[in-house]
């Protein structure tokens, strides 16, 4: 199976969270984030998700190698659904597991900031009066100069 | 030269590929220059400008046969 993958499918959690389980690991986190109804106010109705997918898996396995460095002896596991998702579902799992809990959890959440910084996945929500793509123009890959960055 | 976009780009345009004229080599920076003369309807649009499937930076040289796609602003998780 693929531990870095972009899917139109629903996400099996339990299939990325097991695929990290080994006999070192004696921590494994599990992150799963969900489609919320309110964001500052606005009620939204669903939300869809859409990647440039061969960039976004080379993205996300680019950032469990930055894990490997950072915390030596950690595995990472991302999976990241795209299309149409109604309230609850999971769009994203990240699993980190580890030797012991506090690399597994650091990773994690090092895993979930910069899958919102480099990965080409685009959120848009759709309210009940409108809709809108998601973007946060401060998130950019960390060695590109702000300067550089074009489209004024 | 084709160019993959995406996103509020891809609806603006109406289309998931856009063309602009292009020789055997130019840099991120011309591509740029040349995207916003094509297309001033972009003019406002912030966007990275990724190559085989990597970010890269205003001095890269992209050569024909490249991939290339405007990434703007990411909003996974």
């Amino acid at each position: 199976m693929k531990l870095f993958e972009v899917t139109e499918d629903k996400i099996d959690v339990l299939k990325f969270h097991d695929a990290l389980v080994n006999s070192h690991q004696g921590a494994v986190v599990t992150f799963t984030g969900h489609v919320r109804e309110w964001t500052k106010g606005t009620r939204t109705v669903h939300l869809e998700y859409e990647a440039y997918v061969p960039m976004a898996e080379k993205m996300l396995s680019q950032i469990g190698d930055e894990i490997s460095e950072k915390w030596p002896g950690v595995k990472t596991a991302i999976c990241h659904r795209i299309g149409k998702l109604d309230q609850t579902e999971v769009a994203v799992v990240v699993v980190t597991s580890s030797p012991h809990r506090q690399d597994g959890y650091h990773a994690n959440m090092y895993a979930v900031d910069r899958l919102k910084e480099i990965v080409p996945i685009w959120k848009k929500e759709i309210w009940e009066d409108g809709e809108e793509w998601i973007g946060d123009s401060r998130h950019y890959h960390s060695s590109i100069n702000e300067e550089d960055i074009n489209g004024n | 030269m084709e160019i993959k976009i995406f996103a509020g780009i891809k609806e603006k345009m109406g289309t998931p590929v856009i063309e602009i004229p292009a020789g055997d080599e130019i840099t991120v920076a011309e591509l740029k220059d040349r995207i916003h003369i094509d297309y001033p309807e972009l003019d406002g649009e912030v966007f990275q400008v990724a190559v085989n499937e990597a970010f890269q930076t205003d001095d890269f040289v992209v050569k024909s046969g490249d991939v290339v796609a405007l990434i703007p602003p990411v909003s996974g998780g």
